[in-house]
């Protein structure tokens, strides 16, 4: 027998894309248990009937596709799309709306394009801006929080049901607008009085909606440990955001866009920024072009919800920003060893 | 402390660099056979200076370099030359190159040398060519000429010498073996380069802190020397040239320049003791320290190896167990190259054999799809982005590439470790790298022949306009003449005028060379002869066919008469020839003057009633030709009689010689003599009476006569004459020799005109150019003649 021959390196590290999306996967945990604790299972039904539709297409559209089915759907990458979504959508949304948006993600967001890796747009936001566009009904009905897992908490045979469309009449009993509507309906009462009279607004930014970006953000945290993605995009995110909302926040006057921290742990934020705008597919590609891109979400992020005609808006800017990514990569190549910046970007046109 | 600074990216892979070093370094003995490659270094192959058979000494030069770049090969050990031949050498592709073998004697017999005393009172230059007769390499890997990297110019002064023990490949142990070892001796090689360098700066080894016992072993022999040992932390790949000198310095190496350019010479560690014992005992490089580890080896451990021990020698004495072992790398796991035949030699450069098991190094996974992650950006020590590249590489875009620094990558493998699709990043670049080389060089070649093909079709459309120009020219004469006759002088003028310009603009275009230009004229030429003829050039076309048919007339004449003078055999045929020529002119007159009789009533009819004077003056011209023709067989007749006489004459003084000798010798032929003389002077009185009463017929026609004596040809007859005359009482070889005179004089006559015909573009050239030659020929026949007489 012969030697293999093969080119250098010869070693190879420990990471792989599966582990990779498996990271990511584990790291939902937090913010999932914060959204099951407030709200009840509706969002576990979500992930897991997303899941389950989304292998399907993904199977679907690889046999079509004649490549090795077995081989791609390990690489769990349909997986965390359907999480993102899942976590995304209310809770206890209908099946039809989740399968919708699932089939939009897979086929026509992430495989259309050539699958894993060519899809210029998250296929999770852009499914979910489908279906907010498509059906907004059903996208703006949230549960009310309750702080735990008693008394009417939506139960996981009830979020079942409400799923798959049995005595869905009921459900608007345990709905109620989010904070980040009540916010945007508001226009008469100060920021404070306005706490005070809805009481799931809670201590910053509503009542679950805080325990859950706070989730998401140490999930996020966990992810940068293992180094699964660069602090740059995130961060950044986060810091324009903060920027602009304490630049514009009048002390909490009944025009008012909200607090800082209103802003950062309400709606999704969070889930936005450490499991979104850290897709390392749709994003830039360079640091430099990691923090811009981080940024400019940041800034849509506030100028949509404070300015714009829907409540919240990462996924939105998300979107607007996954067209820019390939822009700023050109304008962001960093300085090569032995090289001046100058001369660099000289010899780029 | 002293800063070190940081290099981006970097990985940090399993290390495994302690199995090898559990024992110390242990010489590997020698092989039955050596083979080693002319070319074991970065630059021109070695070229042999052994012949089959010969016996060779361990230290002798068996391969000298060649050029400026290269490097000589010694035998390492006492033996037989047992081939020069190709075999398989250490490379990625598995090639094979030319080798010398040496069948190994086992007496190990040094040949004779020796160190240098006291290096220091060396010059520069002297020490260099003592490290560049060593054959020493750089044996950190690349196997870059020492001497060459030691030749610093004067006006770059170096700042920095730094010798390079970073070792950051996973597995080799050898630089670390050498510390721990043989410290001092790296120690007294970094005084030796110091030395020859002599940077103004600092002398730095630089060592990642992986190596403590080699770090400690370095400080304490390289104590009070000033030689510093900086220790940083490890990183793959911080061993690279240039990562080093930003590690220690800061400094970047500019991209495409060298580490002199900022003021630094790197060496390896082991080159530096190889330099000792090159300066020091006079040993070239004949060894070298090599790891031989992974776990299919049963003992990893370093070895003393002479270059040339085929791999299979060490493996066997490394209790290499094949069955578990499915690559065979030379180097390193990053950066190093799979074997594929282990009978191929340890060279300069070859630091480690790795032979890891299935398990230790499992064979590559199929890739996935780039999820860009940007994890081998994160990695790349140079700052690339590889996913970008890839994506590239893939589409073939190699302007992308190029201005992504494709070519600043330094193929560390950085990139491709951290990938979790498993993509052979590094695999890519190395294609499109070549690819891109491929590119340029096919460029190069196909605008060297994109020029040869515009040369020519410029040539073609050169030659295509001068033809062009010429046929308008002559299109532009001949309306011009047309307009002439049927217009007022003045619009004529302009138009002649106009002619005249495009005229001396198809001379200007033509070209400079005669022979080219010769051929458009050829061309030219042939082309208006296929053309519709004018009338005008037709009778231009007969006027000139009328003079030179004239010129073959007096040549054909004054040939008979020399032939018959000289009572030539040819006389006959000479006379033939002369009717002929003298028929044919006459045509040719015929020919012309029906031409222009027909043109007359042609050329008359537009001009009207009005006697145009121009026409009037063209009609009187050829008119005054037509009647010179027509003279031409009277004025004939006067120069045929002359002639004769003239030869009467000659023959009358011949004959009243030959019977003045016989007379003189009481010949009994004297009465016929005197017969003859008598009859010539009989023919000699009748011609003379003839000729008279032809002259008194043409009388009348005195001053015409008077005129034609100017004739050229008339002239010339005459001067025929005269030489005739001349020659008549001379010897044969005088005769010829007086010809040769003659036709030399006319050749070069001929050749004045020829090139005055040139110069003015006249057409006649071709015409004067066939008469040279022929001339030439007469000269060529009647120099025989000469020779043979």
């Amino acid at each position: 027998m012969g030697f293999l021959k093969v080119s250098s390196p010869h070693a190879h590290g420990p990471m792989s894309t599966a582990r990779v999306m498996r990271l990511v996967l584990l790291a939902t945990i937090p913010g999932l248990f914060s959204l099951t604790w407030f709200f009840g299972f509706g969002t576990l039904v979500n992930v897991l009937w997303a899941s389950i539709t989304a292998l399907a297409f993904e199977a679907l559209a690889l046999k079509l596709r004649k490549r090795p089915i077995a081989f791609y759907l390990n690489d769990y990458s349909a997986l965390v799309t359907a999480f993102l979504l899942g976590i995304a959508l209310p809770p206890g949304s209908p099946f039809w709306l989740i399968m919708i948006g699932t089939g939009f993600a897979i086929l026509i967001c992430k495989q259309l394009y050539g699958g894993m890796g060519y899809n210029p747009f998250n296929p999770a936001m852009a499914a979910y801006v489908m279906l907010l566009i498509s059906f907004p009904v059903q996208m703006t009905t949230w549960l009310a929080p309750q702080g735990s897992f008693a008394g009417d908490l939506l139960g996981p045979i009830d979020a079942l049901r409400y799923c798959f469309g049995f005595g869905r009449e009921s459900i608007d009993a345990i709905t109620m607008a989010t904070p980040l509507d009540v916010l945007k309906q508001n226009n008469s009462l100060l920021i404070e009085d306005l706490w005070q009279e809805s009481a799931q607004l809670g201590h910053f930014a509503g009542i679950g909606w805080e325990w859950a970006n706070i989730g998401f953000l140490l999930g996020g945290l966990y992810l940068l440990y293992r180094r699964v993605f660069t602090w740059h995009a995130p961060i950044s995110m986060l810091a324009s955001l903060t920027l602009l909302s304490v630049l514009f926040y009048d002390g909490g006057s009944s025009a008012s866009g909200g607090s800082p921290l209103f802003h950062l742990l309400s709606g999704g934020t969070m889930l936005g920024a450490f499991f979104i705008v850290t897709d390392p597919v749709t994003s830039a590609v360079s640091n430099r072009g990691r923090l811009i891109y981080g940024a400019l979400i940041g800034i849509l992020v506030y100028i949509i919800r404070v300015w714009g005609n829907y409540p919240d808006a990462v996924a939105f800017s998300v979107l607007l920003m996954n067209f820019a990514a390939p822009f700023i990569d050109h304008y962001t190549q960093p300085r090569t060893y032995g090289h001046k910046l100058k001369d660099q970007q000289g010899g780029k046109s | 402390m002293r800063k070190i600074w940081d290099i981006h990216g970097g990985i940090h892979p399993a290390e495994n660099k302690h199995q090898s070093l559990l024992k110390p370094i242990e010489n590997a003995g020698i092989p039955a056979q050596l083979i080693l490659p002319l070319a074991q270094h970065i630059g021109a192959p070695a070229s042999p200076i052994v012949n089959v058979g010969e016996r060779v000494l361990k230290g002798q030069m068996i391969a000298e370099a060649k050029g400026f770049v290269s490097a000589p090969v010694h035998a390492p050990t006492s033996g037989t030359i047992a081939a020069i031949e190709s075999r398989v050498i250490p490379h990625p592709s598995g090639m094979s190159a030319n080798c010398i073998v040496i069948d190994t004697d086992g007496k190990d017999e040094w040949i004779d040398h020796h160190g240098v005393e006291d290096y220091s009172a060396l010059s520069k230059l002297d020490l260099v060519d003592r490290i560049r007769q060593a054959g020493i390499a750089g044996m950190g890997g690349a196997g870059f000429p020492a001497a060459v990297k030691l030749s610093t110019r004067d006006d770059k002064p170096i700042e920095t010498l730094i010798l390079n023990g970073t070792e950051c490949e996973p597995y080799i142990t050898a630089d670390d073996i050498l510390m721990r070892e043989r410290a001092a001796e790296i120690i007294a090689g970094a005084e030796i380069l110091r030395h020859i360098i002599k940077p103004n700066k600092e002398t730095l080894i630089g060592v990642e802190d992986n190596k403590p016992e080699g770090i400690a072993a370095l400080k304490k022999a390289a104590e009070g020397t000033g030689i510093e040992i900086v220790v940083f932390p490890t990183k793959y790949p911080s061993g690279g040239e240039k990562q080093l000198i930003q590690i220690l310095t800061g400094k970047e190496v500019p991209s495409g320049g060298l580490p002199s350019d900022v003021g630094i010479v790197c060496q390896n560690i082991g080159t530096a003791t190889a330099i000792y014992r090159a300066i020091q005992f006079g040993e070239p490089l004949i060894s070298r320290i090599t790891t031989v580890t992974g776990e299919a080896c049963g003992q990893a451990q370093n070895y003393e190896v002479l270059l040339g021990t085929p791999v299979q020698y060490l493996l066997d004495k490394s209790g290499f167990d094949k069955e578990n072992c499915i690559r065979l790398i030379m180097g390193g796991p990053m950066m190093g190259y799979t074997l594929q035949d282990t009978a191929v030699p340890v060279v300069k450069t070859s630091n480690c054999i790795l032979a890891p098991t299935v398990a230790e190094l499992p064979p590559p996974p199929p890739a996935q799809a780039c999820i860009r992650c940007g994890m081998c950006a994160e990695a790349c020590p140079v700052s690339l982005l590889p996913q970008q590249m890839y994506w590239f590489s893939r589409a073939q875009e190699h302007e992308k590439l190029e201005n992504h620094q494709l070519f600043d990558c330094i193929e560390c493998g950085a990139c491709s470790y951290v990938c979790p699709s498993n993509i052979t990043l590094v695999q890519y670049y190395r294609a499109s790298k070549a690819e891109i080389r491929q590119a340029q060089q096919d460029k190069i070649k196909a605008e060297r022949s994109k020029e040869r093909f515009e040369a020519r079709t410029a040539r073609l459309e050169q030659e295509e306009a001068e033809k062009e120009a010429k046929r308008a020219a002559r299109m532009a004469a001949a309306k011009a003449k047309a307009a002439a006759a049927a217009n007022a002088p003045e619009a004529s003028k302009a138009d002649i005028i106009q002619a005249a310009l495009e005229r001396s603009k198809a001379k200007k275009a033509e070209p400079a060379d005669p022979a080219q230009a010769a051929i458009a004229r050829a061309q030219a030429k042939r082309d208006g002869g296929a053309e519709e003829e004018s009338p005008q050039e037709k009778t231009e076309r007969l006027q000139k066919l009328l003079a030179s048919a004239e010129k073959r007339l007096v040549a054909a004449k004054e040939k008979l008469a020399l032939a018959q003078e000289q009572q030539s055999d040819n006389a006959d045929a000479f006379a033939t020839a002369v009717s002929k020529t003298e028929e044919k002119l006459s045509a040719i007159q015929k020919e012309l003057s029906e031409h222009q009789a027909s043109q007359a009533p042609a050329k008359t009819e537009p001009a009207g009633e009005s006697t145009d004077p121009a026409q009037a003056a063209i009609a009187r011209a050829l008119a005054k030709r037509a009647g010179a023709g027509a003279d031409e067989s009277a004025e004939d007749k006067t120069t045929r009689l002359q002639n004769v006489v003239a030869t009467t004459e000659k023959r009358l003084a011949a004959a009243q010689q030959k019977l003045a000798l016989a007379q003189e010798q009481n010949d009994a032929n004297v009465g016929a003599f005197a017969t003859g003389v008598e009859k010539t002077q009989a023919k000699l009185d009748a011609v003379k009476k003839e000729l008279a009463d032809h002259q008194a017929t043409l009388g009348e026609n005195a001053a015409a006569e008077q005129a034609t004596s100017d004739d050229p040809v008339q002239a010339a007859i005459e001067r025929a004459k005269a030489a005739r005359e001349a020659q008549a009482n001379m010897s044969e070889a005088d005769k010829i020799k007086q010809t040769l005179e003659s036709l030399e004089n006319r050749i070069a006559k001929s050749k004045e005109k020829l090139e005055a015909a040139r110069a003015a573009g006249d057409d006649k050239a071709e015409i004067l150019a066939d008469s040279l030659a022929k001339l030439e020929d007469k000269l060529a026949t009647a120099q025989q003649q000469l020779s043979q007489t």
